[in-house]
């Protein structure tokens, strides 16, 4: 158990390529991260690096209170799982689990105890003689998980462990690795690049794009007060809407409307809103073309458009909707603004009171 | 309704010869005859006594003389010194036959793995090195080998028959595309494990490579096995002969006046074939249940 501390860690390939640009965070002990982003982000670059397969070209990283840059893997006290599970074919299930201890040269009879231990935890017990092959998907995820506990590491690292799981599958490994980090406490990291996954099971959310560290928080952080259009756009499902607008002397233009908001940008910028956050209102001030209905049984998504810009709306009471125009409205605490140059998420204020709906003030201007 | 007649008419039609699989069945058959009548006419002439041979040629008649033949084949020797009996060349054609076949494979796996596994400098460079050597034969460095054999004092012994045609461009060739198709994670995973390079190569590597080695044994040995030029240049000693190079020493000596012992040296190309034959058959069940474990 452990607290994980990076400082400037950057890596560098000989090409050339800057895979990582100087990252620093701390993780905690026992918190369970989650690296989250698109493919080519360099998530899996800094777990890699962190488990010491692959080499940091600059900064330090350090596990527990020493600096481990030049320690070999197994010298690190870590754990890794797999994407594709990475058990050796030829052995049972009981040398996999126990194949790192042999060769750190514990007793026989403790890494038997140690296996068992690991197996009765994880629900293996009756097939610690088979051979991989003769495993269903979430059993091999399992063996791995098992492979990874056995050791009493201090750190785990996941690297992409459930996207070769059918999505049910998923759905309980996911229930049963967070789990299983609770009731162990061992600190982890884990890649993926679901965003489900990162908001169920992470404690915090590390959000990368193109090598670089979008934003740091918790699941609700990142999602309600993201820290760019990346963010915004990347978590959740649908994404936040994107909608161009405008700040004229300190009120929002958008569609229509002004909505006075204190910042410090003027002319164009985007303004954020989560589908969720926006309601069906008939005395709503936001006036949307809707084209498709999407039926989800517990909610709907309604598609459709605002002027010529695209927008989604969540809904979750049961109410009748058809595709034509349709009247909404947002309270204006809810809207997000970003610096359309950077992507930057822009510091805004309310003028007065933060409970002022937009409503309030529809159909002043234009 | 034109279905069920035509079903009808093929029904009715069924006795009839499909000429195709006639021809098929006799192409079949006459390759299996070509390959095995050789080898049944060797065998009848293991059954008779030479005189019979050298009044008859071969004939269809089964003799008695199956016994007398084996034991002068096997037990009796042969040629000047009286030390290559069948019994010491079938000794001296295994241990070549495996010597070689073990050599290679461990030489090859050896070499593959360092080209894989390891982040040499010219790594590409050293294997395409090695790959063009199957341009070059053991007959094209025949005399050179011969002579750092022969000052190194090898001659006439299993070292001098062996190790100079133990590296092998094609295991390494194959067991290097191997160990390319297993998984990058595995090699990680026992990183992680603590297995070192050499208990990665021996717990995960080597039994990863079972169906792959079995295959290599059967080419190795079969290839070994019927080496003939080189055990002839650094073997002259007739204890070192093997059974594929005695064989025509029978002849050879028997070329005088008396009747050449057919029985004898034909039963002796009977058992120069059974351990090839033996090998492929027991390895093959191998490794196709290697194969269908899908282990990997």
């Amino acid at each position: 158990m452990a607290q994980v501390t990076l400082d400037a860690v950057r890596k560098i390939y000989p090409n050339g390529v800057e895979a990582v640009t100087p990252a620093s965070f701390t993780i905690e002990d026992g918190e369970f991260v989650v690296l989250v982003g698109p493919s080519g982000c360099g998530k899996s670059t800094l777990l890699r690096m962190i488990a010491g397969l692959e080499e940091i070209s600059e900064g330090d990283l350090s596990i527990g209170d020493r600096i481990v840059n030049d320690l070999d893997p197994a010298d690190r006290d870590i754990a890794m799982v797999f994407q594709n599970y990475a058990l050796y074919p030829h052995m049972t299930v009981r040398k996999n689990i126990g194949y790192g201890l042999k060769n750190r040269k514990t007793p026989k009879d403790v890494i038997e105890a140690k296996v068992q231990e690991a197996a009765a935890i994880l629900n293996l017990t009756e097939y610690l003689d088979r051979k991989p092959a003769q495993l269903s998907g979430g059993q091999r995820q399992r063996v791995a998980m098992g492979r990874a506990i056995v050791r009493d590491p201090a750190l785990f690292l996941f690297d992409e462990p459930l996207s070769n799981l059918d999505a049910k599958l998923r759905n309980q490994m996911r229930i049963e690795i967070k789990a299983l980090q609770r009731r162990l406490g061992v600190t982890s990291i884990y890649v993926t690049h679901d965003q489900v996954e990162a908001m169920t099971m992470a404690d915090r959310i590390i959000v990368l794009n193109g090598g670089k560290i979008e934003q740091i928080g918790t699941p609700s952080e990142i999602y309600h007060d993201p820290a760019s259009t990346f963010v915004a756009s990347f978590m959740g499902a649908p994404p936040m809407n994107l909608l161009a607008a405008e700040m004229i002397d300190r009120v929002l233009v958008f569609a229509g409307l002004s909505v006075p908001i204190w910042t410090t940008a003027r002319g164009p910028v985007q303004l954020g809103i989560r589908p969720e956050d926006l309601r069906l209102d008939p005395e709503g001030p936001l006036q949307m073309e809707v084209d498709l209905v999407e039926e989800l049984g517990a909610h709907r998504l309604l598609h459709g458009h605002i002027d010529d810009q695209r927008l989604t709306v969540h809904l979750s009471e049961d109410t009748p909707v058809q595709t034509g125009p349709m009247r909404l409205s947002c309270r204006v605490d809810n809207l997000c603004l970003f610096d359309p140059e950077t992507g930057r998420r822009l510091v805004t204020a309310l003028p007065d009171a933060a409970e002022s709906p937009v409503e309030a003030q529809s159909e002043t201007a234009w | 309704m034109a279905d069920i007649t035509s079903k009808f008419t093929r029904s009715r039609s069924l006795p009839r010869v499909k000429w195709s699989q006639v021809v098929d069945h006799a192409i079949l058959i006459a390759g299996a005859l070509f390959m095995i009548v050789p080898l049944l006419m060797v065998l009848q002439t293991t059954t008779t006594s030479d005189i019979e041979t050298m009044r008859h040629g071969p004939s269809l008649m089964i003799g008695t003389e199956l016994d007398d033949n084996f034991r002068k084949a096997m037990f009796e020797a042969s040629g000047f010194s009286g030390e290559n009996s069948g019994m010491s060349m079938l000794m001296n054609s295994l241990i070549l036959g495996i010597g070689f076949a073990v050599g290679k494979i461990v030489i090859g796996m050896m070499a593959a793995y360092a080209i894989v596994y390891f982040r040499l400098r010219f790594a590409t460079m050293a294997f395409w090195l090695i790959f063009t050597t199957l341009l070059l034969p053991l007959e094209v460095r025949i005399l050179p080998s011969y002579e750092i054999t022969q000052k190194l004092g090898l001659l006439n012994t299993y070292t001098g028959l062996i190790v100079p045609l133990i590296a092998s461009a094609t295991a390494t060739f194959f067991f290097r595309q191997f160990f390319r198709s297993v998984p990058e994670e595995l090699v990680e995973a026992a990183r992680i494990d603590g297995a070192g390079p050499v208990k990665f190569f021996i717990d995960v590597l080597v039994p990863l490579s079972q169906t792959m080695i079995a295959a290599m044994f059967i080419i190795m040995f079969v290839y070994g096995w019927n080496q003939y030029l080189w055990p002839t240049m650094v073997t002259t000693e007739e204890s070192m002969y093997t059974l594929v190079r005695g064989i025509k020493q029978i002849v050879q000596v028997l070329e005088g006046n008396e009747i050449p012992q057919y029985g004898r040296a034909n039963m002796l190309a009977i058992i120069a074939v059974i351990p090839p034959v033996a090998v492929v058959i027991f390895f093959q069940s191998w490794f196709v249940k290697g194969l269908t474990d899908s282990d990997k």
